[in-house]
This record gives structure tokens, sequence and C-alpha cells, in this order.
């Protein structure tokens, strides 16, 4: 077993680790206080094709792995959750998704623009009344002809304001089975689409959440995603990719905390030494490690798994329960280790606590994720083999035209 | 036409050194990265291969490690890079480095401007670039702070120089040694597509024997030795909080303690 990582591996993650340190920390303070988005951010990790990283050259990506994907929203996260949401929804919930349902014509279309960073991306699941309970949502699509007239509201999205294509999951006939949600491409500039945001939330504040409403959208049939009735089961696989992208990113939370504790104890001095000496730091500090150690192989198996073309819902389950929850035990012990310091936002700590705890909440709550595991080990639950699989990473396939553009 | 850009991997800034007694630098396990001046002065033969179509080459002096450099400078947007090195070479000192430095820009053969960038962060040194340029008996322009123009076909470049004066402005023949004032440009980041090429590039190395330079460049033919190190002594620190019944009060206390130990 090679637990090692390659040589391009390293060098995408140091070049992801050093844009957002460079680019982005300096002014995350700022942004979160004001609860804004900085506007240089999309167009910067656009420019720099991290939003097309995992996609296939000839698709507008960078060619790169599913394991890359997972180091880069590590380094995002590392310096903000609102970073790595981007790639959630934009990559992991939309752009997988097109790569694995959409037709040659919707990627050329969609992805292609998406993957270059010319156009931006979001997820439409969650409504005001149907979180978890996903076969409840409301918002429904009538086939009128060729088109599909959308009505409903979309509730906690990220991106909201920010995205020109949005994937959206409504239901497609009245009762409550599953083969009855249809996923559809709807762009922002379609008549009836409006979009808001929210404010006051715990965390992500310099991240973009809001509402999107479609009022009598007419959504061409060409912009189905998958077959009618096929909506649940684009959306599940949607999120074997989007908690992919969060689990890996709250790994990055938990070594945040744990290089800042590390750092800040070797700076603190009480009773005549540094706290680092004191027998209850270093528990927490032990403590923190092993969360990023773990964490990391659990994320990393996951990808290993999408490189291969394994099907891994249950895997990244697993690593998006056991990363986010202790990604919140993380942030609660790094605050301890700073003392009232980290109490307040002279130090990252706090913000690392009120960003973590909304990833126990989105893409499944650690509850779901119990269940699931628990479903799966009563053997309640099987995964039972999709129409279109997301695909194995295949470098030639992935690469193909790459030596013949000019560096970007 | 034909920018070289010379480098070599240092220690992150955050990597904890030690000297020991004899000189000797270590750094642990700390991650190697591109010297951070140099990625300013890769960022300069870049811009100028983004304007005028030249070649760029970067090129090192020294064992693997440094291939980390040159790979980053690959990966910025740099054509090519070349690896000088061999066991011999351990231990030159600055005109060692220089005599390899000057005859791997002589295997180049077409060289119109060698770029440097402010210094070797982790020898503090720039002498180096001096000797390169003396070696070659090329035009030596140091510390400069922009490229005003280039003319290559013409073989002529003028740029401003950063004095401690002021700014001057000079022009010089091609081919010239050039090193970076200080942080000049915004430096570029890696592309993914300089990435993966990159991490498939295989770097040559060539040999003192391949350049034809012998002793010159040979670590046991180093004119300067270090023969003992001693580190600076440990900083001890004490923080003491004046209190007084008024800002004023607290400054007047504040000066006459300065005062009292001498340091105004």
């Amino acid at each position: 077993m090679d637990f090692s990582l390659s040589e391009e591996h390293l060098m995408a993650q140091k070049m992801v680790r050093d844009f957002a340190q460079k680019e982005i920390y300096p002014t995350i303070k700022e942004y979160d206080r004001r609860q804004e988005m900085n506007p240089d951010v999309l167009p910067l990790m656009a420019k720099h094709g991290i939003l097309g990283i995992n996609i296939p050259v000839r698709y507008g990506g960078q060619g790169f792995d599913y394991l890359t994907l997972a180091l880069a929203c590590e380094e995002l996260e590392r310096v903000d959750t609102t970073l790595r949401v981007i790639m959630s929804v934009h990559v992991g919930l939309n752009s997988m998704a097109l790569l694995q349902w959409g037709s040659e014509e919707q990627k050329q279309k969609y992805l292609v623009p998406q993957a270059r960073g010319e156009r931006y991306a979001a997820f439409c699941l969650t409504e005001p009344g149907a979180g978890s309970d996903v076969l409840s949502m409301q918002a429904t699509a009538r086939r009128q002809g060729d088109v599909y007239v959308l009505n409903g509201e979309k509730m906690w999205i990220s991106l909201a304001t920010k995205a020109h294509h949005f994937l959206v999951v409504a239901r497609t006939a009245n009762d409550k089975e599953s083969h009855n949600l249809t996923a559809f491409i709807v762009t922002h500039d379609m008549k009836g689409v409006t979009t808001g945001d929210i404010h006051g939330k715990l965390g992500v504040r310099a991240g973009s959440t809001g509402w999107v409403a479609f009022s009598d959208v007419e959504v061409p049939v060409e912009n189905r995603l998958g077959e009618e009735g096929e909506g649940f089961y684009v959306a599940m696989s949607c999120l074997d990719n989007g908690r992919y992208t969060v689990a890996a990113g709250a790994v990055g939370l938990i070594r945040a905390c744990l290089e800042d504790s590390v750092k800040y104890a070797h700076s603190r001095t009480t009773f005549g030494k540094p706290i680092a000496e004191h027998q209850l730091i270093k528990q927490k500090i032990a403590l923190m490690q092993q969360w990023y150690d773990a964490g990391k192989l659990l994320v990393m198996r996951s990808g290993w798994m999408k490189n291969m073309g394994q099907r891994n819902t249950r895997e990244t389950s697993m690593a998006k329960w056991y990363a986010t929850d202790h990604s919140v035990q993380a942030a609660l012990e790094a605050i301890q280790v700073h003392g009232a310091y980290g109490f307040s936002d002279e130090y990252d700590v706090e913000r690392y606590l009120r960003n973590a705890k909304g990833g126990v909440i989105y893409e499944g709550t650690s509850e779901i994720h119990q269940l699931m595991q628990a479903d799966y080990a009563l053997e309640f639950r099987h995964d039972r083999p999709l129409r279109r699989e997301l695909p194995a990473y295949d470098a030639a396939f992935w690469q193909a035209e790459a030596d013949k553009m000019p560096n970007r | 036409m034909h920018v070289v850009v010379i480098t070599k991997s240092t220690p992150d800034k955050e990597a904890k050194i030690t000297v020991n007694a004899s000189g000797v630098v270590t750094w642990g396990d700390a991650q190697m990265v591109i010297n951070p001046w140099d990625e300013y002065s890769v960022t300069e033969a870049i811009l100028l291969k983004e304007a005028h179509g030249v070649k760029t080459t970067a090129l090192a002096i020294g064992p693997e490690v440094h291939n980390d450099a040159l790979k980053q400078a690959l990966a910025m947007g740099v054509d090519e890079a070349v690896r000088v090195w061999d066991d011999g070479m351990e231990g030159q000192d600055s005109l060692g480095y220089a005599n390899a430095a000057a005859a791997a820009i002589r295997k180049l053969g077409d060289v119109d401007l060698v770029l440097f960038g402010k210094e070797f962060m982790d020898v503090g040194t720039d002498a180096h670039i001096f000797q390169t340029a003396r070696k070659l008996g090329w035009p030596m322009l140091g510390s400069y702070l922009k490229i005003l123009s280039v003319d290559f076909a013409g073989k002529t470049i003028s740029l401003d120089r950063l004095l401690e004066e002021g700014k001057q402005t000079v022009t010089s023949k091609l081919p010239a040694i050039a090193s970076l004032a200080q942080d000049i440009n915004e430096p570029k980041y890696p592309s993914f597509m300089g990435i993966r090429k990159a991490s498939k590039a295989t770097i040559p190395v060539w040999s003192s024997a391949d350049l034809g330079i012998g002793e010159q460049a040979l670590g046991n033919s180093a004119f300067v030795r270090t023969t003992a190190f001693a580190n600076l002594p440990a900083w001890e620190g004490s923080v003491q909080i004046i209190d007084g019944t008024s800002d004023q009060d607290k400054a007047d206390k504040l000066v006459a303690r300065l005062i009292e130990e001498k340091i105004l």
C-alpha cells in the first residue's frame, strides 16, 4: 500500500496553500466581520484554475485527479471555510455532477465555462421546509411541451447571488417517491429566477449563502440533467462529491486548529514555562493530531476510491461525519489552548469554531451520517449501481490536449 | 534571444535554522522552497518571455534538493531548467560557485541576459552575483527596480537601479548580468499546467567535467572556508507595565526610564 503523494500532488497543494495564504488570509478577518464575500475571491480562484482543478482539460479544467481536489480543499479551509464552500458547490455538487450525468452538449455548454471559471455554479436541493428529508421538497417542475415550468424556493444555497448556473432538483410528480424527482440546469438569467443573501449566520460569514426562488421559470427540456424521475439519484451522487470536499476541508480546519495551537503553546508562558510543557495542553495537541491524521486518512481513502471509479458513498459519509465532528472538537480545544485570547477575534480560533459548526449540519447532518453508517453495518442499506457512475480518473483522458495548451 | 535566471532551494521561512560550531547550517526536515527573492527574478524572466518571446532557462548550482527550485520555476512558466553539480563541488565558496555558474552560462551559448534575485536568503549574500559577472566579463547591473526597455536584437538594455541616494537610470550592452533590488513585481503563481510539465520534467545535470572547469569550482580548492561559528546568545527579555495617573504621567515615566537605561 502506497500512502505517498506524487510530486504533482505536492506542487498543486503548495500552489493552493500559497494562494490562500497570500491572497485571502490578509483580509479574511475583515470580510468575516462585515459578513461580506471578498469580491476578488471567485475571480482569483478562477484565474488560477482552482475552480476546474479536477475537471478534464477537454472540458476546460486542469486535469488533476480527485485526490488533488481534496488537497486543495484542505488548504483552502485551512485559511477559511468560505473558500472550501466555493469548491463544494461549484466543483463537488455541480461541475462533477455535469461530468457524471451530463450529455456531451451539456458539458460543452455548461461544464466548460464552469471549469474555466467563466461561470460560477451552485446546487439547489434544500428548501425552507425540506433539509435532511429530501423527499418532502415542494418545488415542482411541470412538463409543458418542450419546457418544464419550475416553481418553488430553495434555501441555504451557497453562492446563491453569485452563481450563473444552478443545478436544481424539483418534483415532477406529486407523490413522495424518489423516482418523482428530476434534476435541471437553470441559469440565473432565465425569466422568473430571483435570488437573495442570508445574513446573521453563526459562521461562514465571509461567504455567500442565500435563497433562490423560481416563479414559472421555463426550463428547456435539453436542460434536464439525467432522465425524468432520476433526480433523487443525481442529488445523492452530488452529495457523494460535495461531502468529499466538506470532509477534506474539515481536515484543513482541524489542521488550522492544531497549527495555531502549537504556535501559541510555544509562545505563551504560565507558571514559569511555555504552556506547551503542561500535560493537559499536550493532551489537547495530541487529540488534534489524532483527529487530523484519522480524518485525512479517511478522506484519502475516499479520494483513492473515486480515482479508481469505485462507489464510495459509505466511505465518503464516514469521512464527512468524522472530520466535521472533530473539526468542531478541535476548534473548541484550540480556543481552550488560547484561553481568553481564543475567546476574542484577536486570534483566528473563534472563527474556526463558528465555521466548523456549519459542517456538522450541511451536506447531511452528523445524525444522518450515523444512521447511514448503522444501516450499512446492519445491512439495511445497500448501494445499487447508478445508470451513470462518476468516471474513474484516467490521466490520459483527463490530460488530453493539455500539452497543446499554453501556461495560463 | 535567451534569458537565464539563477535560482536555488532554500529552507521555508518557518524553518528552525541552527548553525553548529563549524558553521554548518542545518534546518532539520523543513520544507525547501524556491529562494524567496528568486520568485521575483523568475517572474521577471517570464515577463520578458511574454513580451519579447525569448527563451528562458532556470539554472541552479547544487545537489538534487535544488531541483525543487528549478521545478518551481518551470511550473511558473520558465521553458527549461539545468542543474550543475558533482560531489567535488561540495564545500565550494562563492568564487567556486561563480566559476560554475559562468561556465554553465557559456555552455548554454546564446545567453543575452542573466537574472538573479536580490540575494540568496539562506546564506544572506550576493557576492556570487558580482563574481559571476566578473568571471564572464559582462556588465553587472545590480539592484535594479525596473527594466525600462530591452532590445535583444540591438543588444541593449535600459533600467532603473536603486541606490542609497535615490534612483539611477542606466543603459548597458547585452549580454549582461542583472540582479533585482527587492520585491519589484507580483510573483507569478505556478499554473496547474506548469505543475504538470514540471513534475514530468527530467532536469539535466552538468558536472564540472562537462563544463571543463576542474578545480576552479571544487570545494577542496575553495579560497574561503568557515573555521568556527558561534550563535548569537539567546535573547532574554521581560515585560514591565508602567503605571501612572494619566497618559502624560505614564509617558513621563517611560521617557525617564528610557533615559535611565541609556536608550534615549
